[in-house]
């Protein structure tokens, strides 16, 4: 039908309007990184050539590695690369960034993908019963919200390890199998991550959820569904859940860049090899390049997150996908 | 500004023994972070191979870590580097929050466009990656890393702050400075900011709570401070490598962590519900005698399709309170248009709702019954009231668009009421609903049913909640103010529909309007209701040429469409005066 072909027409817009935007925040989150190494006390010549070098070949070196060029050159010299796929080369292990970063970014893509799965789905359960349910469960809710906002997540973390792989030895404390190796190994190893970046953020979903479904509970059209007989499951649930997905849906987008925060302290907590451990490795060792990889990959994986709330918001709102 | 104002605010805050004890619990922290030596004597880097992992104790009270050093040293010494962290973010998110976002606000135009988009950017930014690439940059400082946070979390507060500025900037005591000619500069200073720094304080006392976490965070990484100087974070990282075989070690360093940030959550809660109290009043309505006034029940003969007896609704908390409605009763027959006339708040809406069981939380039917096709249903039975809904009783409502989920089609809500009480197929209860629209006279129905609620106009919404309301061929229909909400043609249109439909379908209608107009169009017969209570029920004839009571004359007087061009417009109190009689 020709609407489908519409909708389709819109849904297009949509992801390109997204990715229009998603360009400034790719700009600025590398532009800032380069521009702020150029405050750095020490540049990377100096660190390659050591107390020893002299200033003739301090010179040369900054001349090799183009050091010497204006920033904005140098910057527009990197962005040239990476659009042809050449992230460069680290300069302390000397390995590709590229192959560096796509070793690492399966552990960060199951955390993120696991979490985001966890917090919708607890969230938003959570948060519709205890807004129709209220009482204990509302309480439950503030309470774990509580110790969610109270409890850094690296803390939960650890929490978790102690009780569940130490005492309870249910599930692995440390490490990561990859999925290709074994796959039940790799499941059991990330849910005790998963769970300690979920805890915090199932709750503000749910709280999110909950006075959504209040707001919407409370408007005239679930009064005149009630009034035409529709049964109270399809009110609260079709009716009411629909219209109260929309504010978490677009709230969804900086719970999920929080909950990117979360996930590199939690990485080190299980000694997860993870995108997060290797920026922090990168910060360690001042590796410029690898950072920079790093930040390219963290903005990359923030504007899909965002596209995905985005293509979810015009799947549920109708004034979206007609307009 | 008077400054009494503040003084009851704080003496108020300090009512509340939560925020006292978060306060105590920063005051000592920062204790402390200033003297730590002056607390305990133990150097916090003296290590002591013979006493490692050792619980608490007499010589060392939160016990030891790995290398013997002991942990309330370390936590106490650990002070420092938080607190100064925090201090410096929200130094720096002050600053920008403030002047952003009070300039975006007050302002506004272009520039807060610009501050909209800036502030969408910062909140898609990954922060812990920006303060990774500054770690590395500022060789693993953490003043750079808290300054980092304090920039890209000032987002938050830019938001709120604008909003209050623009609410603020909105009041008329700021347009009247700027019309005599203070500078804005000035009018910021002296008349927004004052008023503006509840909601800053309370955001600032947030914004420490998660500066405390990204700062322990951050030496959680190992970065920021270098090892092993103790820091708070870096404890709870030691704690980690111990867990299997030492796991007290995680409770002094988290606890204390977990504290801190509660201290400041707390504090910024207290803070706001203390101004949340000085904003909200008590409302309090004067409790008026009620007005006796004896129903006189009207007979129930077999036509009647609906009685309503002694309906009484109260509200739930305070059932002393004047009843919203008292004792109403009305009949009426198959075919016949009853009106509710009343001015808002007289009770008529909730009188409707009433009968579907469909009250607002808060109120509740305390006494009442109706027969409804000869079938006896206490008003306080909201089972039996809900098994009415829909098949028996229908409604339509005052916003048509409102009464539109606007998630679905126009479609979707006649087929949803057509198939949730009869096994239908699909396709015949879309040709159902097609019916039900050209019933309601719309004329290309196939194209109206894939609409959704905002494509179609208001007059075209209540046609829709007419086709919705006659899906399943109720006896009744209950129309709350149905045209108020329309333009005058469309109006005088759906009335024309509603009248056709009654005598159609020999439908019975009660319409609850507080329009004169209305009711001599299309009513029989009106009920007048005055603070709940029935004030007359007459013909609408006999309403017109005789009206009994001195109420429905001065209701009738205050009726806009036969005020003379010119004249002020009698309202009620003034034809009650002048009458010199109260309803009685």
């Amino acid at each position: 039908m020709c609407t489908e072909k519409y909708i389709l027409d819109t849904m297009l817009k949509l992801i390109a309007y997204r990715l229009l935007l998603s360009i400034p925040l790719l700009f600025a989150v590398t532009f800032l990184t380069f521009f702020l190494n150029s405050f750095a006390p020490t540049d990377l010549a100096r660190t390659l050539l050591g107390a020893d070098g002299t200033q003739e070949q301090y010179l040369a070196l900054r001349a090799e590695l183009g050091l010497d060029r204006p920033l904005v050159v140098q910057y527009g010299a990197w962005a040239w690369q990476v659009l042809q796929g050449d992230l460069g080369i680290s300069y302390f292990t000397k390995e590709s960034v590229l192959e560096l970063l796509n070793g690492r970014v399966g552990v960060t893509l199951s955390i993120m993908l696991g979490v985001l799965l966890v917090i919708v789905s607890f969230g938003v359960t959570l948060g519709v019963f205890s807004a129709i349910k209220g009482g204990w469960l509302g309480r439950l809710l503030d309470a774990v919200s509580l110790m969610g906002l109270v409890f850094p997540s690296f803390f939960v973390a650890l929490i978790y390890i102690v009780v569940f792989a130490v005492w309870l030895r249910w599930l692995p404390a440390t490490g990561y199998t990859p999925i290709t190796v074994d796959a039940k190994a790799w499941a059991l190893g990330m849910v005790l991550p998963i769970a300690a970046v979920s805890t915090y953020f199932v709750s503000v979903v749910a709280k999110q959820t909950r006075e959504a479904m209040n707001d919407v509970m409370g408007r005239d059209f679930i009064r005149a569904l009630r009034a035409c007989g529709v049964s109270e499951f399809a009110v609260i649930f079709k009716h009411g859940l629909r219209n109260a997905s929309l504010p978490v849906v677009t709230s969804l987008g900086l719970v999920m860049v929080n909950a990117m925060a979360s996930a590199v302290f939690v990485e080190r907590a299980f000694v997860l090899p993870g995108l997060g451990s290797l920026a922090v490795s990168a910060a360690d060792q001042a590796d410029v390049t690898l950072m920079l990889g790093c930040t390219l990959y963290f903005a990359l994986l923030s504007v899909a997150i965002n596209l995905l709330v985005d293509l979810s918001y015009g799947w549920l709102n109708p004034r979206v996908r007609v307009e | 500004m008077s400054s009494s104002a503040p003084r009851s605010y704080l003496s108020r805050l300090a009512q509340k023994p939560l925020a006292l004890l978060a306060l105590g619990w920063l005051l000592f922290i920062t204790i402390c972070a200033l003297l730590p030596g002056k607390l305990v004597a133990i150097d916090p880097l003296d290590q002591d191979l013979l006493a490692v992992k050792q619980l608490p104790s007499a010589l060392h009270w939160l016990g030891t870590d790995m290398l013997g050093r002991d942990i309330l040293a370390r936590l106490m010494h650990g002070a420092w580097p938080t607190l100064i962290g925090v201090l410096q973010a929200l130094a720096v998110a002050a600053v920008l929050g403030i002047v952003i976002g009070v300039s975006a606000g007050y302002f506004r135009g272009r520039w807060d466009k610009w501050v909209a988009q800036y502030v969408n950017l910062l909140m898609s930014m990954p922060f812990i990656v920006t303060a990774l690439a500054v770690l590395m940059v500022f060789g693993r400082s953490m003043l750079s890393a808290m300054v980092t946070f304090g920039i890209l979390a000032s987002a938050g507060m830019i938001r709120v702050l604008r909003s209050v500025t623009l609410s603020v900037r909105e009041e008329l005591y700021i347009e009247a400075a700027r019309i005599s000619g203070l500078s804005d500069a000035a009018i910021i200073a002296r008349h927004v900011l004052p008023r503006i720094t509840g909601p800053v304080i309370v955001q600032l006392s947030l914004f420490a709570a998660a500066a405390v976490t990204t700062q322990t965070g951050i030496s959680f990484l190992g970065l920021g401070v270098v090892p092993p100087a103790p820091t708070w974070g870096g404890m709870i990282y030691d704690a980690a490598a111990s867990v299997n075989d030492f796991p007290w070690m995680l409770a002094p360093s988290g606890l204390t962590v977990a504290l801190t940030i509660l201290s400041f959550g707390l504090l910024g809660d207290a803070l706001r519900d203390t101004a949340v109290e000085t904003w909200a009043k008590a409302a309090n309505s004067k409790a008026r005698s009620a007005l006796a006034l004896e129903p006189n029940a009207p007979p129930v003969d077999l036509e009647t399709v609906l009685a309503v007896r002694q309906l009484t609704i109260q509200v739930s908390a305070d059932p002393s309170a004047r009843p919203l409605a008292k004792q109403v009763s009305f009949a009426l027959k198959a075919g016949e248009t009853l009106g509710i006339v009343g001015e808002s708040g007289s009770g008529k809406t909730l009188t409707s709702l009433a009968l579907l069981g469909l009250l607002p939380s808060g109120t509740a039917v305390t006494a009442g019954e109706a027969t409804v096709q000869g079938r006896r249903i206490s008003l306080t039975d909201d089972a039996a009231l809900r098994s009415l809904r829909g098949k028996t009783i229908g409604m339509i409502f005052q916003e048509p668009m409102a009464a539109l989920d606007p998630c679905f089609t126009v479609g979707h809500h006649l087929t949803e009421v057509i198939r949730s009480h009869a096994n239908v197929s699909r396709g015949s209860a879309r040709e159902q609903a097609i019916a039900l629209l050209e019933q309601v006279q719309i004329l290309d129905a196939h194209e109206i049913m894939g609409r959704y609620p905002h494509q179609i106009s208001g007059g075209m919404a209540q046609r829709v909640g007419i086709a919705r309301a006659l899906a399943l061929k109720p006896a009744i229909l209950l129309a709350d103010e149905p045209t108020t909400a329309l333009d005058v043609t469309v109006q005088a249109e759906i009335l024309e529909l509603l009248r056709a439909l009654s005598q159609s379908h020999q439908m019975a209608v009660v319409l609850v309007t507080h329009d004169w107009g209305v009711v001599a169009d299309i009513c029989d017969r009106a009920l007048v209701l005055y603070q709940g209570e029935m004030v007359e029920s007459a013909s609408v004839v006999d309403l017109f040429h005789r009206p009994q009571h001195a109420y429905t004359r001065a209701l009738l007087k205050a009726n806009p469409h036969n005020a003379r061009v010119g004249e002020t417009l009698p309202t009620i109190a003034d034809s009650l005066t002048a009458s010199a009689e109260r309803p009685a």
